[in-house]
């Protein structure tokens, strides 16, 4: 089982489920849904949060929030 | 002025609403409140083409119309109030073309409400750009609407959208998107029924957000409470289907309308620029020389209109003492309502250059990496990546950066950066330290490059931000966050600036704090005014009297006779009774009645100080700040024959200014900005008691 937060800069990954329902509704609204490939796009320079590239566009969120998106 | 129709535009964030907004309506706006929410309402008015007017109304800028924010929740109870007068005849949806697939998320519940609507498609240029290509009519007749192109930063297709407008049908004549009812079959068919709603969407969003919709009555709400209750309804879950049938629903329609080239994914500009803003070690040291750079300007560029204003209002004091009988009501004019008005406008410089830079900030997408790079260090202490720019704006002036803070969504976040902000050293509390530095500390080097006085200066303005830094720490512990902390935010691409946004912004923030902060200031600056030139019975005409006797003439020359009759009317105005009546509660900091008195004064503004020991020590020429610094120099304490400012006295004055709240301008902002007496109160309150505490214990240490 691997986690958003977990994958490495330049990588990519394919969102599979989530585990908090709660954060998985902002994330699906801003395009986040099963199915979607997800780059990690950059690290913020003291390691947290995250820039995200998906559908088109960039998404920054925390690790935290990230390490509920689980991938394929 | 009546409006004909009503148009309310709707959009996520970032998409060009606000230019639009602005190209629609033109300086023709203002900005209300939306009632019982603390949510500035934009509306304006624009012509059309068949003569009709249209009233816009521009909403907060949202990703879906379930809220995570009170100004989101604004959207839908505007949309969903039919009965109201005010509710919209139509949506002016604005999509951004470069990033379809998000924004038509919105688009579609706008949809479902089936309110009449137009789509602006905007950046087709970028979207040009990026190799994707949107077959507009096909769009168009699979959505059911029409969906004007326009380019809002070149002002392009905004006649053909006025066209739209007023040709636009009173039904809605969008196509369904996805089968609403298969989400809580039941459950939307009772609401449905229960309410008088042949809308199925509009039941289930009343499902969704009864509790917060102010136009429902209580017992439509328990109704619809007992309602979810039998059947089972689970709201998140709910959502959580509906999301995926709307995605489904938009790749479905995209799949043959809107092509993108392979090559667009490869890296853009945006990008690379933020390879060298957000990098680890240059990325730091580019904000930083902003922020200096901002600092500096709002220091270096106001300097010169500032002393204009107060120029301008010196020479209107005067001409009032001249043209006008001398008496109360010139006085009054002149001395109470003129330098109330001076002490509130000499700030527009200051404010206008910091929303300036704020706007562009924000315009160009900088303002999203800062909060991205500064949001772990902020989060430790209770703050938000977006509360830097507002605290080193709090070190020109505290008003326009309170009033920053409205970028801040977090509520939590927001009120804690609100209430510390006060707390950082403002320009207006440096004359203040300059002249008590001066008195007190030596002009001397210590290792051969730091000057001792220049050390002190710097110790203060060091002792400003910690202070800021604990207090919102402790704050992060006291407050209860009224929803969850979120960081999941869209990093727009980068942008050059819409000049008349900047210029908009500047104007509209100026204006606001000139009527805001105006009043109050000015309503305190005339109890003040009255309080320090009038006394208790005949005592001012006794000082007179006894200073028209002979011997006085013999011995001073009339302009000193002038300053001894101003220092002894204000020892015995009411002014000078309340300093004698808090010197027993000051007394224990350090401070004599003399003191007390120019504390009261500078409530309206800590400047007025100086200007107050001037008085007091009656000098000569108050503008130079060498001869106040003398005068106090030589005052004695009358029982011990010491001098009044020692060592001790100065920090411990110094400590009472940088925590005090000492600024009638502050308390009115945060008042404005919070719609909330006790938020100003609690920030007076605790920064009076840390005032009291840190002068009490510099005092006992110093003495």
């Amino acid at each position: 089982m691997k986690k958003l937060s977990q994958l490495q800069v330049g990588k990519k990954g394919v969102i599979k489920e989530f585990t908090d329902l709660e954060m998985s509704l902002k994330l699906m609204e801003m395009g986040c849904l099963p199915g979607e490939e997800i780059v990690i796009e950059r690290v913020a320079p003291l390691g947290d949060p995250i820039a995200i590239n998906v559908s088109g566009y960039m998404l920054s969120l925390r690790k935290q929030e990230a390490s509920t998106i689980i991938l394929q | 002025m009546k409006a004909e129709i009503r148009v309310a535009l709707v959009g996520n964030p970032n998409t060009g609403k606000s230019t639009l907004f602005n190209l629609l309506t033109g300086l023709n706006q203002k900005v209300g409140n939306f009632p019982g929410v603390t949510v500035d309402k934009k509306t304006g008015y624009c012509n059309l083409p068949d003569g009709r007017r249209a009233e816009i109304i521009d909403l907060p800028g949202t990703y879906s119309l379930y809220p995570k924010s009170r100004d989101e929740s604004i959207v839908f109870s505007v949309l969903a109030d039919k009965g109201n007068q005010q509710a919209p005849d139509l949506v002016v949806v604005i999509l951004d073309a470069s990033n379809l697939k998000r924004n038509l998320l919105l688009y579609t519940q706008v949809a479902d409400l089936k309110i009449p609507v137009v789509v602006a498609l905007n950046m087709m240029d970028v979207a040009k750009k990026d190799g994707i290509s949107i077959n507009v009519n096909s769009l168009a007749t699979k959505l059911g609407v029409p969906i004007v192109p326009i380019s809002a930063r070149r002002n392009e297709g905004i006649d053909e959208l006025k066209k739209n407008i007023s040709y636009a049908n009173k039904f809605a004549l969008q196509q369904d998107s996805i089968d609403v009812k298969a989400i809580a079959p039941q459950l939307v068919d009772a609401i449905g029924e229960e309410m008088q709603i042949d809308n199925p969407y509009y039941a289930l969003q009343l499902a969704h957000q009864h509790e917060h919709l102010t136009f429902l009555s209580a017992s439509d709400n328990d109704r619809i409470e007992q309602l979810e209750q039998t059947h089972n309804f689970h709201s998140q879950k709910a959502q959580a289907t509906e999301t995926i049938a709307r995605y489904n629903y938009i790749n479905d329609l995209l799949y043959d309308t809107v092509k993108v080239k392979e090559a667009a994914h490869e890296e853009n500009t945006s990008n690379r620029i933020d390879r060298i803003l957000t990098h680890r070690v240059f990325g730091f040291l580019i904000f930083f020389g902003i922020l200096l750079f901002i600092f500096q300007a709002i220091f270096a560029w106001s300097a010169y209109p500032m002393d204009l204003i107060e120029k301008l209002f010196v020479w209107m004091q005067t001409g009032v003492h001249q043209m006008l009988p001398a008496g109360p009501l010139t006085d009054l004019l002149a001395d109470g309502v003129i330098a109330g008005l001076s002490g509130v406008l000499v700030f527009i410089p200051q404010i206008a250059i910091l929303f300036a830079f704020i706007a562009i900030l924000e315009d160009t997408g900088y303002m999203a990496r800062v909060t991205f790079m500064m949001d772990k260090v902020m989060r430790k202490v209770g703050l938000n990546g977006k509360s830097v720019v507002p605290l080193i704006g709090g070190f020109a002036c505290a008003v326009p950066s309170i009033m920053s803070t409205r970028t801040i969504e977090n509520w939590k976040d927001r009120m804690i950066t609100i209430m510390v902000t006060p707390l950082i050293s403002c320009s207006a509390r440096l004359p203040v330290y300059t002249l008590l530095i001066a008195l007190v500390v030596p002009s001397r080097n210590v290792w051969w490059i730091f000057n001792l006085q220049g050390l002190a200066l710097t110790g203060m303005y060091l002792l400003s931000m910690v202070s800021a830094v604990v207090v919102a720490w402790v704050m992060k512990h006291i407050l209860k966050a009224r929803e969850r902390g979120y960081f999941i935010m869209e990093l727009p691409v980068y942008r050059m600036p819409r000049w008349n946004n900047v210029l908009l912004t500047m104007f509209d923030r100026a204006k606001t704090f000139v009527l805001e902060a105006g009043k109050v200031i000015i309503a305190v600056s005339v109890i003040l005014w009255v309080l320090s030139s009038y006394g208790p019975g005949d005592t001012f005409k006794q000082i007179e009297k006894k200073y028209e006797q002979p011997q006085y003439g013999q011995k001073m020359k009339p302009t000193e006779i002038e300053h001894a009759i101003a220092s002894e009317k204000l020892e015995s105005s009411y002014a000078g009774h309340l300093g004698h009546v808090i010197e027993p509660v000051i007394k224990s900091l350090g401070f004599d009645w003399k003191i007390g008195i120019a504390l009261i004064t500078s409530f309206a503004a800590r400047e007025v100080f100086v200007g107050t020991m001037a008085t007091i020590y009656s000098v000569d020429n108050a503008d130079e700040i060498q001869s106040v610094k003398a005068k106090m120099g030589n005052a004695r304490n009358p029982e011990t024959g010491q001098p009044t400012f020692t060592l001790a006295v100065a920090f411990s004055l110094m400590m009472f200014y940088a925590f005090a709240m000492q600024c009638a301008s502050t308390v009115a902002i945060v008042y404005r900005e919070t719609k909330d007496w006790r938020w100003p109160a609690v920030q007076f309150l605790y920064m009076t008691v840390l005032a009291y505490g840190a002068s009490f214990i510099t005092y006992t240490l110093l003495k």
